[in-house]
């Protein structure tokens, strides 16, 4: 007879895991890379892969080398922050700005801190914003459509949240007139225009993955309905008081709103753990990406408002309780 | 229809009721007979018995010990071997009686018979007789805790109670010893509740029963269904169904306190389904208790079933009678996987409250590696009190014993569906445990400064 093993209960596990969670956040952005990959092209195709490989090279030799401890390239963390910071780059930035990117998020943005679990900030909007300001030329230039074999010779066009910024700035409502209508951007397709990152193209992409990351139950509806919720009210408001707001819909479907409230602000490390904190998350995050966006000196907003919100998210744990079982509401 | 069901948390293991459709045999008499005298809350028992003295089925061995405590009564006849220590369920050594069979000798005073009494047809009893034969049948909550029955029945001064319900839910994965009895015996079951709403003086019953068993609802929304009194009350499938808090919610929609509420503040008396049963055959057929249902279950258990076991017998007997232990190395449960306690030893006897010996192999028996935390709150989901798993086992790990206390810690009923949902497979639980024994000890302190 073999031996009796001894545990605490429960000895019964869900089944569920860190890699199936990672893993179901990669199958929720193929829909999103196969757009891009039609939109971009080569440009896409390099900077994707660049960015995942050397998001887990440096997860790999960091810990190998560095921490002296087991690498952990197997939970798919270092895929998953490869994919979301190559999705949050133009497709047309040379790969040693992209290494440089994943040196960041994994390097500094994750490792520094102990890994994966511990990283006070999302790791890939971490390194998009340094290079931002790092090589503010190269990160704000957008490709066009169509231009399936160029990658750094791509043709550039102002993006959509460009021409709206244009529009405050100037105060002339008719520059709006520009701007593609709702069905182009939920698409995507609009020739004429910078697309923006290589992720943030088609609204309609991100939507599947989000009915799928919802399905699977891998996050709930909260932190994604907050926000756009939040932008839509918000700058609905703006928009009846000034026309020289855009109308809400272009909001919430252009730029990296949709990207940034489906799989940046969800990110579970960075996020509350409460459903009641995570609403006044996402809905803090709206708030700072109008303001941004429409007062700031970015034309997008979306990177900073997840990272300001990240910086809150321990004192929000710490206030938001859940309800307990049986507590007295004292009147 | 939407079934009722618990408003906070909750998972939905995987069932593995194999042994649902196993009619309940007899288990074979064993050659020796363990008796531990804690197998309840509160004090142990007292032995009334010395080496070499003959008993019978049904002979009292042991008397209660205090007023939280029950007496134990022998479940077979022969001789007291010796009164000594062995392990049980727990791990640790206990005071225990020992006794070698002989024969199968029961007491003339029990009632043998299969004939169903009725409550009409005693209406001799009163109140106080009903929880008296209780008392000194030794009856204890038969769902695991082992709660003396009698104590429920007498709340304290502040609280009324208003209904009794009884815990037709058996929301553990595998065990089916409490499906099989209401199968096999529903009437009896049902006169059970009719004493105990007559000890507890309330004109109302509920039985809590979930979807996953149609065929009992089915029985018994027909066997009340001209009793005003009674309801039965399908429920959602959610486990833990079957925490005394969790089920007030679902059936009657009434949220117990934060401890030391018990469920009477609210109303509610709960009880098992054994334990009905056991209440009517002590009421009734002047048993005590001294014989269970109990599941002998596995994925790899060569004939699994139900059996109706003395208390006492060792679970390497009954194993044995089941095809012995799978291949490999094997975890072996007193109760289901939820809750259930992993033995040390095949020598541990079956007691009051073992509903189930639950044999987990293989891969089901190990523990997956722990990854770092990653946050994702399904802890937090799936807590059915609605504390927050994480923090408290951090707060636990790094011995931050009065911010433990702060955040709810003594609310925690070790259900594990924070480990169960864990996608990390981090021993949340067993960090919480820990320290929540540290904090319980601080409390009973400060109570006795007091």
């Amino acid at each position: 007879m073999g031996k009796l093993i001894v545990s605490l209960s429960p000895h019964a596990h869900g089944n569920d895991s860190v890699e199936k969670n990672m893993f179901g956040v990669v199958i929720a952005l193929i829909p999103a890379i196969l757009v891009s990959f039609i939109y971009f092209g080569l440009g896409s195709v390099v900077v994707l892969l660049s960015s995942v490989a050397a998001c887990m090279f440096f997860e790999w030799a960091i810990t190998k080398y560095m921490l002296k401890r087991e690498p952990t390239l197997t939970d798919g963390s270092a895929i998953v922050t490869g994919l979301l910071l190559g999705m949050n780059l133009p497709s047309n930035l040379p790969v040693c700005i992209v290494i440089i990117g994943a040196l960041m998020a994994i390097g500094v943005a994750k490792m520094t801190f102990g890994g994966l679990g511990n990283n006070p900030f999302n790791p890939a909007l971490v390194a998009r914003c340094i290079l931002l300001v790092s090589f503010p030329a190269q990160m704000t230039s957008w490709p066009m459509a169509g231009q399936l074999t160029s990658y750094i010779d791509a043709q550039t066009g102002a993006t959509p949240l460009a021409i709206m910024k244009q529009a405050i700035k100037t105060g002339d409502a008719s520059i709006l007139d520009k701007l593609p209508s709702a069905t182009q951007l939920l698409l995507g397709s609009n020739p004429t225009m910078g697309l923006g990152s290589i992720g943030e193209v088609c609204a309609l992409a991100l939507l599947l993955g989000l009915a799928y990351l919802l399905w699977k139950k891998v996050i709930t509806w909260h932190i994604p309905v907050s926000i756009i919720a939040t932008v839509f009210i918000f700058s609905g408001l703006l928009h009846l008081a000034n026309p020289v707001y855009s109308n809400p819909l272009n909001e919430i479907l252009s730029g990296g709103l949709m990207l940034g409230a489906i799989f940046m602000a969800t990110d579970y490390v960075t996020s509350p753990m409460t459903h009641k904190g995570q609403l006044i998350y996402g809905i803090a995050i709206g708030f700072f990406t109008v303001v941004i966006r429409n007062w700031g000196s970015y034309p997008e907003g979306m990177s900073f408002a997840i990272l300001i919100m990240n910086a809150f998210t321990p004192i929000i744990n710490l206030s938001t309780k859940p309800k307990r079982f049986g507590e007295v509401v004292k009147k | 229809m939407r079934l009722h069901t618990f408003k906070i948390g909750g998972v939905h293991p995987e069932e593995n009721k194999i042994t649902a459709d196993v009619k309940t045999k007899n288990a074979a008499l064993p050659k020796v007979a363990i008796f531990p005298l804690g197998q309840h809350i509160g004090a142990p028992a007292k032995p009334v018995v010395k080496r070499g003295d003959f008993v019978k089925v049904g002979t009292l061995i042991a008397e209660s010990g205090g007023f939280v405590s029950a007496p134990i009564y022998s479940s077979v006849s022969g001789t007291v071997a010796k009164i000594d220590t062995s392990i049980d369920a727990t791990g640790y050594r206990k005071p225990v009686i020992i006794i070698n069979v002989e024969g199968d000798e029961w007491e003339e005073s029990i009632d043998r018979s299969e004939k169903l009494e009725t409550l009409d047809e005693h209406s001799e009893l009163t109140p106080e007789n009903i929880i008296d034969i209780i008392k000194r049948a030794g009856i204890t909550g038969m769902g695991g805790a082992g709660f003396p029955a009698f104590i429920k029945l007498c709340p304290p001064p502040t609280a009324k109670a208003e209904c009794i319900i009884i815990n037709g839910v058996e929301c553990e994965p595998y065990i089916t010893a409490d499906y099989r009895l209401m199968m096999e015996h529903a009437k009896e079951i049902l006169v059970g509740l009719d004493l105990l709403m007559k000890a507890a003086k309330v004109d109302r019953g509920y039985i809590g029963i979930e979807e996953n068993k149609p065929e009992a609802i089915k029985l018994f929304t027909q066997l009340t269904a001209d009793d005003s009194r009674i309801e039965i009350v399908p429920l959602a499938q959610k486990y833990p169904q079957g925490g005394e808090k969790q089920l007030v919610d679902a059936v009657i929609n009434r949220q117990v306190p934060a401890p030391p509420a018990i469920p009477v503040n609210v109303g509610a008396i709960i009880q098992n389904i054994c334990t009905a049963y056991a209440v009517y055959q002590a009421v009734m057929k002047h048993k005590p208790l001294f014989e269970r249902y109990t599941t002998v279950t596995g994925k790899q258990v060569k004939n699994p079933g139900n059996y109706l076991v003395r208390i006492g017998t060792t679970f390497g007997e009954l194993i044995c009678a089941c095809g012995g232990m799978p291949e490999g190395d094997n975890k072996v449960l007193a109760g289901g996987p939820m809750m259930g306690k992993s033995v040390m030893s095949l020598d541990v006897p079956v007691t009051k409250g073992t509903n189930s010996i639950t044999i987990l192999s293989g891969n089901d028996a190990r523990r997956k590696a722990i990854q770092p935390c990653i946050r994702c709150g399904k802890c937090v989901d799936a807590c059915p009190m609605g504390l927050e798993p994480y923090l408290l086992a951090i707060l636990s790990a790094n011995n931050l014993y009065d911010r433990l206390e702060n955040e709810g810690v003594t609310s925690c009923m070790s259900c594990g569906s924070c480990q169960f949902t864990c996608p990390s497979h981090r021993p949340i639980l067993d960090n919480i445990l820990q320290g929540k024994g540290v904090v319980m000890g601080m409390i009973k302190a400060r109570n006795v400064k007091k």
